[in-house]
């Protein structure tokens, strides 16, 4: 591998790393606000225990998430320098401002976790709401530095020296607002999908006590509910997001659909592969006119073709899988969801057939792998830029040698983390099972159990 | 003032921040590993008290000490970032380790241990590498590569001065934190485990100081440009080992509340501070104005105006409303009664 491909592994796999970690830590304590509430509501300590169980997981996820977002936020530095001059310039305020996100979340999840049994129930909740707060913060403000690099703003390029810096206008750049709440939508649909499978896969087993099988039905029913507003959310934004593209990077969406001639009327292609040699996608599913009608809400907008480029801005082509993948799998969340409601709230049926169980154990890797498809898209359908127009990647790689070796050590470290850290999920949950939970509480009152640790 | 120079005393704060409290939090984690085995005198469960709530704050202030230089300084970045890749990666990896096996080890009982030690010897090989950025940006280690630099990390590694930074960091590490448990020990009232830390803090203390007369004495040799600066600031340097001497009596003096023990800890630990506020301003004014001596200084490197003033805004508004919230946090963890005193924590 070249220096700039090795560069380009390197931060691609730290991302990707990060970003399951960091997703889940943004929708975990939305489901555990969730959860709070309605123990407030309906004093149904069931959910108080859900609350409990959903923080002792999200503890131990904040184990991997925030070392590997320290790591993420120096080796930006580190492999790009380039780049971060030109953000250090021109876009430094989300970095800052996420500074005070980060430590809101610290603050308060270290007292909503270590002083639960100390405070008020209204305190509890105003603490988790800040949490919720502080991660949904950083994860719109370094998002916003993602969509600058789609969509620059704030300065202008004079000679190869950055001049007439405005930093509120880059920070308030066109796409900021909807990739906002694309990142939001999606974070929060994973969280919901992940509770989703875990507790499908709980009541699959045998001989789980009526209690139990109870307990997690209802775990289940709530994520399903947030599942499909979120779900549906992410899709209704999608649509927005792909009219800003339409906007702002036509080649990113051109090679998103495989279209290569510039067309009024010009249809939406599902599945396939692009073939660069002939110009089509092969394998795919034509929509007629549909592409034309999401790009600019009419069949007669006219949409960019690959061919109005030179080639060499041209994105790699296989983007046009992830962006199906991420289309795909949003589709199937919010039908799942919906169907699950129904059968069981509408129709009224006790218990859900063994194949609508493992469609629900499957949606929360699925949530998981649709983000992935998400920013590996996003971010490697806007090469060979760094920032879209202006900097290109090869300009902003790091001039040390020797990637090679410390790429595998981050390899390694990645593996252990990962490996260590559903080991120690899964032995911390067998020796504090739900039941054991359940009994403690009936004992001691709620928020016994955060006392430990 | 000007502006760059405003910067880069905003940044030497951060630094100063950082570097306390990481003390603390690196010298806490080595301290719960180093009295694992010795249950009776609770010196254990006083560091993990001390460190389960703050590791994550900690944490943010070293994000925030990154973003801080490049946004302030995005040229200094830019030199920084290539003759970093290698120490920055290294100190990344360990800290990566030792967070995560940090948090693990309080949810796997079986394994405590492996974790407590894992995660408590990479904490006090962290600060050495940290350290480490001083004497890089000294300039002795940094070559000209046409328009780049790079590191010679084997000029690095067979420096005297490098080694006697390392070392420094280390003792003062095991130092400041042990100063710190014992009085956190005192409040808590945990009369065993403050004999342990106070104990200790006698002895670093002076291993510390020895360690700073060693860099003084290597920097000599290696970054004269440095130590002559810093050699212009003698009286304030007097001044500095003056508050260390202060700590020291203080350890010594009658406890004014209570009976059974001896040292007045927090007044040790005031001193130190203030030892040590002084030294770090002492260097940081005769590193001024280079940032990587001698090519990049703080007006080459300085941000764009615009950025600066509104970055600059951001500092004074976040801090403003963040202050109740480290207020509400400090009396959570480092005044209330009922936490300080509790029993038992880990179970
Ligand atoms: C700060 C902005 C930012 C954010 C929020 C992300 N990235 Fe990104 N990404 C970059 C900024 C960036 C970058 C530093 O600017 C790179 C390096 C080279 C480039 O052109 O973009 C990049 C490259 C890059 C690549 C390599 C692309 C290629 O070479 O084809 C991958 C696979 C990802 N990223 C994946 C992700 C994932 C999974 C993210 C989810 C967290 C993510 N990125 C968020
Ligand atoms: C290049 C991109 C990114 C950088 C530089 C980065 C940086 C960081 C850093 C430094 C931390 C640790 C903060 C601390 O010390 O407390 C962190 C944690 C976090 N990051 Fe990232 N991050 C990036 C991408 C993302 C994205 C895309 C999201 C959301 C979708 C995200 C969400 C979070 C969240 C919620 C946390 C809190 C810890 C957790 O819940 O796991 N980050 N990140
Ligand atoms: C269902 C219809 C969806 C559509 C039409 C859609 C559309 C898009 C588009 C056009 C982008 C590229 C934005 C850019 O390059 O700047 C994008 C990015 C992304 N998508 Fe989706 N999306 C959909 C569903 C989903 C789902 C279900 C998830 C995850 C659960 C998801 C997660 C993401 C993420 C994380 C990104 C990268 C962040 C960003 O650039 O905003 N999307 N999406």
């Amino acid at each position: 591998m070249d220096h700039l491909t090795i560069a380009r592994s390197m931060f691609g796999t730290t991302m990707a790393f990060h970003i399951i970690f960091a997703t889940i830590g943004v929708g975990l304590p939305m489901m555990m606000l969730a959860a709070e509430l309605l123990y407030q509501k309906t004093k149904d300590r069931d959910y108080a225990i859900m609350a409990n169980r959903w923080t002792k997981t999200f503890a131990v996820l904040l184990g991997v998430g925030i070392p590997t977002g320290t790591i993420a936020g120096v080796q930006l530095s580190l492999l790009w320098p380039g780049f971060m001059e030109v953000i250090g310039r021109v876009m430094a305020l989300p970095f800052q401002i996420e500074i005070y996100a980060f430590l809101i979340e610290a603050l308060f999840m270290s007292i909503y976790v270590y002083a639960a049994n100390r405070i008020s129930s209204w305190m509890r909740i105003a603490a988790l709401s800040l949490v919720a707060f502080g991660a949904v913060a950083s994860a719109i403000l370094i998002t916003n530095v993602h969509a600058f690099q789609g969509t620059p703003a704030g300065f202008r390029v004079e000679d190869g020296r950055i001049v007439d810096v405005d930093p509120w206008a880059a920070f308030f750049n066109p796409s900021f607002l909807t990739s906002a709440l694309h990142v939001s939508f999606s974070a929060y649909t994973v969280g919901a999908f992940v509770i989703a499978s875990v507790s499908a896969f709980k009541m699959l087993r045998r001989g789980l006590s009526n209690r139990v099988y109870e307990f997690h039905q209802k775990a289940l029913m709530l994520s399903l509910i947030l599942g499909l507003i979120f779900s549906f959310a992410t899709a209704l934004n999608g649509h927005d997001t792909t009219q800003m593209l339409h906007e702002t990077q036509p080649e990113k969406l051109a090679a998103a659909e495989g279209l290569f001639e510039t067309q009024t009327h010009a249809p939406l292609t599902i599945g396939g592969f692009t073939d660069r040699e002939t110009q089509e996608v092969k394998f795919g599913i034509e929509i007629p006119w549909a592409l034309s009608f999401l790009s600019g809400n009419s069949f007669d907008t006219k949409v960019v073709g690959l061919n109005d480029f030179p080639e060499e801005y041209w994105p790699p082509l296989f983007v046009h899988t992830l962006f199906n993948g991420m289309v795909f799998i949003g589709t199937f969340l919010i039908l799942l969801s919906a169907a699950g409601i129904v059968w069981r709230k509408f129709l009224k049926k006790e218990k859900y057939p063994k194949i609508f169980m493992w469609a629900f154990c499957l949606s929360g890797p699925l949530a998981v792998a649709g983000i992935e498809f998400g920013w590996i898209f996003a971010c490697t359908g806007r090469q060979p830029w760094n920032i879209y127009r202006i900097l290109s990647t090869e300009e902003s790689v790091t001039t040390a040698t020797n990637l090679g070796v410390l790429f595998i050590l981050f390899v390694i470290v990645y593996a252990i983390l990962a490996a260590s850290v559903v080991f120690v999920l899964l032995y911390y949950f067998k020796r504090h099972t739900v039941s054991d939970d359940l009994a403690k509480d009936e004992k001691h009152g709620p928020f016994s159990l955060n006392s430990n640790s | 003032m000007s502006e760059a120079l405003l910067a880069v005393t905003v940044l030497w704060g951060f630094v100063f921040i950082y570097s306390v409290m990481a003390t603390m939090d690196f010298g806490a984690g080595f301290w719960s590993m180093f009295y694992l085995n010795k249950s009776k005198t609770k010196a254990t469960n006083i560091a993990n008290r001390y460190l389960s709530p703050t590791w994550e704050v900690t944490n943010t202030f070293i994000v925030a000490l990154v973003v801080a230089v490049y946004s302030m300084f995005p040229g200094a970045a830019y030199t920084l970032g290539t003759i970093l890749l290698i120490p920055g990666s290294a100190i990344l990896l360990l800290l990566t380790l030792r967070s995560a096996f940090l948090v693990f080890s309080h949810n796997a009982e079986d394994y405590k241990k492996a974790l407590t030690y894992i995660s408590g010897i990479a904490g006090i090989i962290i600060p050495g590498l940290l350290i480490s950025v001083l004497p890089i940006t000294h300039g002795g280690f940094v070559e000209r590569v046409g328009e780049g630099h790079t590191l010679n990390m084997e000029r690095l590694f067979t420096s005297p001065n490098e080694y006697s930074f390392v070392a420094f960091a280390i003792s003062s590490t095991l130092f400041l934190s042990s100063l710190l448990l014992s009085d956190y020990s005192k409040t808590s009232n945990a009369p065993d485990a403050y004999r342990v830390y106070r104990r200790d803090a006698m002895i670093l203390g002076p291993v510390s100081l020895l360690m700073a007369f060693a860099i003084m004495l290597t920097l000599q040799r290696e970054a004269r440009w440095l130590y002559d600066r810093m050699m212009d600031d003698l009286p304030l340097l007097l001044v500095s080992v003056g508050f260390f001497v202060i700590s020291g009596i203080a350890l010594f003096l009658p406890s004014l509340t209570k009976k059974d023990v001896k040292g007045m800890p927090r007044l040790a630990v005031v001193a130190v501070c203030i030892q040590y506020l002084i030294a770090s301003y002492v260097y940081g004014k005769a590193h001024l104005p280079y940032m990587v001596y001698p090519d990049v200084t703080i007006q080459s490197g300085f941000t764009d105006p615009a950025s600066f003033r509104a970055v600059f805004a951001t500092y004074v508004v976040g801090f403003a409303i963040l202050f109740p919230g480290f207020v509400y946090f400090w009396s959570m963890f480092m005044h209330d009664k009922k936490y300080l005193r509790q029993k038992q924590t880990t179970k």
